[in-house]
């Protein structure tokens, strides 16, 4: 029983409210991503997971444990990543991993299995700090120390951050395998891309759970349809997409406008109200909603929930 | 990093010992002598012959003042007209003695000083003119002995003084900013999640700077007697005794601050803030007996008074464990309670 349910989270800091009564649960042996902006409050929701932090009220279990009460076991049972490069930088990379197995009572030898594909790559230079690491190196050193002591959570917070796009596909990879071991594995990404990587992801932003889903079938969750519009005045287009009151969202997406119609408006009105501007080389296509699309709709609607509560 | 920890307490301890002593030398006094007579003279040679004065005569007092405003001298003594003759006619004299009063220190000692030679002026003068013999020179002779330091070294007195900042810096300084370093560069959380104990935490973050610092402390012993020629008189075995129960109070006071501050910055300030404070009250300078009671009050809770105290006796005086019996239980008290309410104060929280 490797599960993480997490009911009812609330978090302020002074009137600022981080966290808002998120509930979600991470299954056992589950990779889990959780989706949101810079500010969203991932950081603070982890660091309540990891028993860094007391949340305000609502609780969290990991497995049987209760985070706030045996804070004690959970700290043994959880390998955890924090989002800031967090090692000795003045000690070498063994001595690194040496240090943190000891705190926990246990030795490289011991569990060399479990992080011998990680560590392996980082070997040829276990006596170099790990000051002088590069940023995917030092993210593998600090996976391997999160991992030393064979815990049954891992919980990364940012992993990827600052590391180039080769080492993020190969560290994705790596919790793959880990996750195969029957770990389960809580990260936070600000990159919609990774979402796919995920088993289930939840969408965070301004401190609530957007929604709760499979990266597959993330793009369900919009029922209206989405379409992509082009033309040639690209500016001008958004302005008037965005003034328009048919549509409820509208996303800069590469080269593309794409655009969420409002219920009950159907496709030839807007098309018929596009080319009365009289556009040039307009192009219009309906397509499939992509992780973006939906994490844009449903804060546009969290925005307007919040405009009319008010 | 480390070399500085080693290097700079010998740079300290060599320019401060030598530039924070109360001796005055060279005291520049300007005598504006109306008199030009044998006698003025003589007094003149004695101010020249002292080795606390470096003497200029004037036969002119325009402008006197002058050269005190502009900081040229310390001091102006004034010998009037008819100062010979009115000793010949056994009449009594008046002199004029301006100083600098900025330093109120120095200028006690600048008046002490001339008024020693101008007493063994007059003296020599009663004797040369016969009116009384060498036996009665002065009604009551007192023969002086200084103990603990018999040609009151300034530096035997500074010296051991200087070592207990030295060893408060790192115990305390250090120990405070390497834990917040830890919480500003982030390892403070990594190691937070983990199982280790609080004081299993601390213990190994205090060890390396006692350590440090009490390597510190025999290396400023070893500089003062080879520079110094700083006497040690008492047991090495009680100092370092009573040192290690000082550290341990220095460091579970850094452990506080660092508890408390959030940043480096922070840290700084407050440590800058207490170490003035119990530095200037622990007796470095000026006897605690002679602070007000509210003063010496609070010095029971400043760990820097215990060792201030403690040290001295022991390298001066040579007093045993024994002897410091009573600061060694109420420094070992503040140190016990100070790194008690800093572990609990200590929260593996972020």
């Amino acid at each position: 029983m490797s599960e993480i349910r997490i009911e009812n989270i609330s978090k302020n800091y002074g009137k600022v409210q981080a966290v808002k009564n998120v509930s979600f649960s991470v299954k056992s042996g589950e990779l889990f991503g959780l989706i949101g902006p810079d500010g969203a409050g991932k950081s603070s929701l982890i660091r309540i997971i990891t028993s860094l932090l007391l949340p305000d009220s609502g609780n969290i279990q990991l497995g049987e444990y209760d985070v706030v009460k045996d804070y004690k076991i959970i700290r043994r049972l959880i390998g955890y990543m924090p989002g800031k490069f967090s090692l000795y930088q003045d000690l070498t990379v063994k001595e690194n991993l040496e240090f943190f197995a000891t705190v926990f009572g246990s030795s490289i030898e011991e569990n060399y299995d479990l992080i011998k594909d990680i560590y392996h790559q980082i070997e040829p230079f276990k006596n170099r700090r790990a000051g002088k690491l590069s940023g995917g190196m030092k993210q593998k050193l600090a996976l391997s120390c999160a991992l030393i002591h064979k815990p049954e959570f891992l919980i990364l917070d940012e992993p990827t951050t600052g590391v180039d796009a080769v080492s993020r596909a190969e560290f994705w990879d790596m919790l793959d395998r880990l996750k195969s071991k029957g770990i389960s594995i809580l990260a936070s990404t600000p990159y919609m891309d990774e979402a796919m990587r995920c088993d289930r992801i939840a969408l965070m932003q301004k401190g609530e759970i957007l929604g709760t889903n499979k990266p597959s079938e993330i793009s369900k969750m919009i029922q209206h349809d989405m379409f992509g519009v082009r033309a040639d005045d690209m500016y001008k287009l958004k302005q008037f997409l965005s003034k328009c009151i048919d549509v409820d969202a509208v996303n800069l997406f590469g080269q593309e406008i794409h655009i969420s119609l409002k219920t009950g408006i159907n496709e030839t009105s807007i098309r018929e109200k596009l080319a009365l501007q009289g556009f040039s080389n307009l192009e219009f296509r309906q397509i499939e909603a992509e992780i973006e699309d939906v994490f844009i709709h449903l804060m546009t609607r969290q925005a307007k929930e919040v405009k009319n509560d008010q | 990093m480390l070399p500085f920890i080693f290097l700079l307490p010998l740079i300290q301890t060599l320019i401060l010992v030598y530039a924070a002593s109360f001796d005055m030398k060279e005291i520049r006094l300007l005598i504006i002598d109306k008199d030009q007579s044998t006698e003025s003279r003589n007094l003149q040679q004695k101010f020249i012959a002292s080795p606390f004065f470096v003497t200029e005569i004037r036969h002119e007092a325009s402008n006197a003042q002058d050269v005190i405003i502009s900081g040229e001298k310390h001091a102006i003594l004034y010998i009037p007209k008819d100062f010979e003759k009115s000793q010949k006619r056994q009449e009594s004299t008046e002199l004029q003695l301006l100083i600098d009063a900025v330093n109120q220190q120095a200028a006690g000692l600048i008046n002490a000083y001339t008024n020693n030679i101008l007493r063994d002026y007059s003296g020599n003068l009663k004797l040369e003119q016969g009116l009384i013999s060498e036996k009665n020179l002065s009604p009551i002779n007192v023969q002086k002995r200084y103990w603990y330091n018999s040609s009151l070294n300034y530096k035997h007195f500074m010296l051991p003084g200087i070592l207990v900042i030295l060893v408060t810096i790192i115990g305390t300084f250090l120990t405070a900013l390497n834990i917040v370093r830890e919480r500003e560069i982030g390892t403070m959380e990594q190691i937070n999640v983990t199982p280790i104990k609080k004081w299993q935490f601390m213990l190994g973050k205090l060890t390396p700077f006692l350590i440090i610092a009490l390597f510190d402390l025999s290396l400023g012993l070893l500089v003062g007697v080879i520079l110094f020629q700083l006497p040690i008189v008492g047991s090495l075995v009680s100092l370092f005794v009573f040192a290690l129960v000082y550290l341990i109070a220095a460091v579970a006071m850094g452990l506080l601050i660092a508890n408390e501050a959030k940043t480096q910055q922070q840290v700084m300030f407050t440590v800058f803030f207490f170490f003035v404070l119990f530095v200037l009250m622990s007796g470095i300078f000026t006897p605690v007996e002679s602070m007000p009671q509210w003063a010496q009050a609070f010095n029971h809770l400043n760990p820097l008074y215990y060792f201030m105290r403690a040290i001295r006796m022991i390298l001066l005086k040579g007093s045993d464990l024994g002897d410091v019996v009573p600061e060694l239980i109420s420094l070992g008290i503040l140190g016990t309670v100070m790194f008690g309410v800093a572990v609990f104060r200590y929260r593996k929280l972020s």
